[in-house]
């Protein structure tokens, strides 16, 4: 009765019933396995997410997106105003987060692998490329550095599922990966 | 000197000052329930493409004040009780420090109505995580510093009152097995209120204008090291009350005590590591660190919460098997009290948690597999399957006996209490179904318009999505009504029930009486035969979707662009 | 509770070590803050401190 005290003075000696013991066992195996795909997934799987980051003053990482957008703008998206920016293939890619935009709109070449820089410039983010569904918590103050080879072409969203004030649900980016 | 009555129908001695603060935190919980459920029915009804009732900026101020009414002020009034009646009561034991944990329940219910304030002024709908640089008014911080220090205090009478007891000999040997999961709850319980204080005080001081600057990554990890363990307090306490449930019910004794034990000294050990499950795509914390810390050391806490998903069950079948309904693998089963609102919802919830709110977790909690769900709307779908139809389920189940038994009143709607778990239990499970399914789909938790109709860019979901958060909607009220009928009930119960008969024919009446059987089901050691092979089945049952779903979602994985 | 089984070596036997630490709430108390202090927190805000300056 769990509501009472063991009925033994010593419990810790009683034998443990035989479906106890088999589902104990099988279940660490499950365990291992699952602590296990990790580090193989680091060694085999495509999709991990680089910690590489340093700590940079919005104003800087600003900066510095800025003038690598003015390089290599090709032209405007549609009549919103945004820069399209086409960096050479393989190259260092930026994008910034703030109240309430991802900028600049990007092309990339399908299968090439980018190193690709992250910051917000004011408040958190949360990075999502749709509708692929990959998602990174941005955070001001730290950029972050991880390298992407978009597999699939065509016109991706990137919007915001970190709650980050009103306008939150109007924040949305765009990535456009062309063959080459 | 402490006074004592003695529980008609359980035979317990019970301090009178313990009566009187479990019936008050536990009234006070369920009063919470009902405002952030309201809040949460807004919200669903919001998320509904179809409907979106609330304007963006009323959404945003009721997401915040759900999340903080339901989790931090319902679950934890709720926990406070429990700890309560698991030390003092089950101990028949004396309260040790009443007027400290008087003081606690006021600075709780003072902390939280200011925090609500706060939030329904408007000028705070930060949500319940307040990540910074966001700020919310100074008070918001303030209300839920006083309600966690209100919450540690409980936790201290809870301990002096096990150290007593000890000294005084109320009991012989250990303490029974609830009253230790209780314990390991109070013991995370205690981290969890630490973790908060680390951050939130100098967070409260920087919303003062007193420090310039709070370290976003750092911030992250020290409130998860609260807002995750928090979550681990509930687990703990609703696998104390299943195992309370068992035995009230059944009379069930623990297959093996020191299996149990062990599986909750694995989560006193490993259960608070998991808070790194919320920093796995943040920048800059090391891989070591994350899957470390994310695998809870190696599995051993989900090892833990494995073994009590066997032994729940597997001491109500032995007990049932004993009692003679031993026919084939399941009659234990088919035979239960179904009817009865503390079983089903006891039984939903040990069920519903497993397949919905574990198996999901466990998969979010991957380190490569957070990626593809990381703060979309399967995260709140996944702990709509933990915290909502595993703990406030139980909860909920055990408050049908609670209630009757304290106040010695009988239920006023026992028919609407018989539907009452299914509707919540069904009705909310399917909620957090169709919010994993949105979620899949990339639909982003915490926002109002998935349309993006005032965007510049705007970004089309399928309508598959859509579909799902308007079925979401339907669930939700589903169980809202659910939880209106369980909150009616306790309320009535509490104002307008009928005086209990003494020495109804309540199940609780075998209980006393347990400790001498001593039958070939339910004794110790009879190792070398099978006593619960239905248990065993559907354990091995739920490890094979556990192992499917798990592939399914790195196959998923591999599918998407490539990240090094 | 005259029926308490105090075990073959009555209660003279010895109670087994990890049955004496499951016993005793406030062993079990420090280690619970500890261990996800040092591995969680600790650990995690030193990662945090680490992260270097952008050039
Ligand atoms: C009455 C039934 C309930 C309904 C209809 C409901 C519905 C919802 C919905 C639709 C969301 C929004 C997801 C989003 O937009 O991000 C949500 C969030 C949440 N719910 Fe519930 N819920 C209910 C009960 C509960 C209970 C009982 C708990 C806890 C014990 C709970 C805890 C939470 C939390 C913590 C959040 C996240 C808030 C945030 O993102 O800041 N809910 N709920
Ligand atoms: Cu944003
Ligand atoms: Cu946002």
């Amino acid at each position: 009765m769990g509501i009472f005290p063991p009925p033994q003075r010593v419990w810790w000696n009683q034998p443990i019933e035989k479906s106890e013991v088999m589902w104990i066992t099988i279940a660490f195996i499950w365990a291992l396995v699952m602590f296990f795909m990790m580090p193989y997934w680091h060694l085999v799987g495509e999709q991990n997410l680089s910690n590489e980051a340093y700590k940079i003053k919005p104003e800087v990482y600003a900066e510095k997106v800025e003038t690598w957008a003015a390089k290599y703008t090709v032209r405007e998206e549609g009549d919103t105003g945004i820069p399209v920016v086409r960096p050479p293939a393989g190259s260092d890619v930026y994008m910034l987060g703030r109240l309430w935009e991802w900028w600049p709109v990007l092309e990339l070449e399908k299968g090439q692998s980018y190193r690709f820089h992250l910051s917000s410039l004011d408040w958190m983010h949360g990075w999502s490329l749709l509708p692929e569904n990959i998602n990174i918590q941005v955070h001001p103050n730290y950029e972050m550095i991880f390298t992407v080879k978009p597999t699939s072409s065509g016109e991706f969203g990137v919007i915001c599922n970190e709650f980050c004030g009103i306008g939150h649900h109007t924040m949305v980016g765009k990535i456009h990966v062309v063959d080459k | 000197m402490a006074e004592f009555r003695t529980c008609p129908d359980t035979g317990f001695k019970i301090d009178l000052n313990a009566d009187k603060l479990i019936k008050w935190n536990a009234v006070t919980a369920v009063v919470f329930l009902l405002i952030g459920g309201l809040f949460g029915l807004l919200v669903a009804l919001t998320r509904w493409p179809a409907v979106h009732l609330l304007d963006a900026d009323l959404f945003y101020l009721a997401l915040t004040a759900h999340g903080l009414d339901v989790l931090l002020v319902w679950c934890i009034f709720f926990e406070i009780a429990l700890l309560y009646f698991t030390s003092a009561i089950l101990l028949n034991a004396r309260m040790v420090f009443p007027k400290i944990a008087w003081i606690g329940y006021w600075m709780m219910l003072i902390g939280a109505l200011i925090t609500n304030v706060a939030v329904l002024r408007g000028d705070s709908s930060v949500m319940f995580t307040s990540y910074p640089p966001m700020m919310a008014a100074q008070d918001f911080y303030l209300g839920i510093i006083l309600f966690a220090v209100g919450a540690l205090l409980g936790c201290l009478v809870f301990f002096a009152t096990l150290h007593v007891a000890r000294k005084e000999k109320t009991y012989e040997g250990s303490i029974p097995l609830v009253t230790f999961g209780a314990m390991t709850a109070a013991i995370i319980a205690v981290f969890t209120i630490l973790s908060g204080a680390i951050i939130l005080v100098p967070t409260w001081f920087w919303s003062l204008g007193l420090l310039s600057h709070i370290d976003t990554i750092m911030y992250r990890v020290i409130w998860w090291g609260m807002g995750h363990s928090s979550q681990q307090v509930n687990v703990a306490a609703q696998i104390a009350c299943w195992y309370a449930i068992a035995a009230i019910l059944f009379g069930a004794k623990p297959l093996s005590e020191k299996v149990s034990r062990t599986a909750f000294l694995l989560y006193i050990l490993f259960l608070q590591l998991a808070s790194a499950h919320h920093l796995l795509v943040d920048p800059g914390l090391s891989s070591e660190y994350k899957i470390f810390n994310t695998s809870y050391a190696l599995y051993l806490a989900v090892l833990g919460s494995m073994i009590h998903g066997l032994t729940v069950p597997g001491a109500i079948e032995a007990a049932q098997r004993k009692k003679g309904l031993n026919k084939g693998l399941f009659e234990w089963l088919t035979k239960a009290p179904w009817g009865n609102p503390v079983f089903a919802g006891m039984a939903l919830s040990v069920v519903l948690f497993g397949f919905l709110g574990g198996i999901s977790g466990v998969m979010m909690g991957t380190e490569q597999l957070n990626l593809i769900t990381h703060n979309t709307i399967y995260v709140p779908g996944h702990f709509h399957g933990t915290v909502v139809v595993g703990t406030t389920l139980t909860f909920m189940a055990i408050s049908y006996w609670i209630v009757p038994t304290l106040w010695q009143k009988e239920l006023v709607f026992p028919g609407l209490a018989k539907w009452q778990p299914y509707l919540f239990g069904i009705g909310m499970g399917l909620a957090a179904t169709f919010m994993m399914g949105a979620g899949t789909l990339g639909v982003p938790r915490r926002h109002w318009d998935m349309t993006f109709a005032d965007s510049a860019m705007g970004f089309d979901f399928p309508a598959a999505a859509n579909l799902m958060m308007g079925l979401n909607g339907v669930a939700a009220v589903m169980g809202s009504i659910g939880a209106a009928i369980f909150i009616l009930n306790m309320v009535g119960t509490i104002l307008w029930g009928k005086a209990k008969v003494p020495a109804a024919a309540a199940p609780a009446e075998e209980a006393p009486a347990e400790p001498n059987v001593t039958g070939a089901a339910t004794s110790y050691g009879s190792a070398g035969t099978m006593e619960v092979p239905g248990t065993f089945v559907l354990a091995m049952i739920f490890l094979v979707s556990f192992v499917l779903y798990y592939f399914v979602n790195w196959k998923y994985l591999s599918s998407v662009w490539g990240l090094s | 509770m005259s029926d308490f089984d105090t075990g073959p070596g009555g209660t003279d036997e010895k109670i087994p070590f990890m049955q004496q630490l499951l016993d005793s709430p406030l062993l079990l108390l420090v280690i619970g803050i500890v261990s996800p202090m040092v591995l969680y927190i600790v650990w995690g805000v030193m990662e945090t401190i680490a992260i270097p300056l952008a050039q």
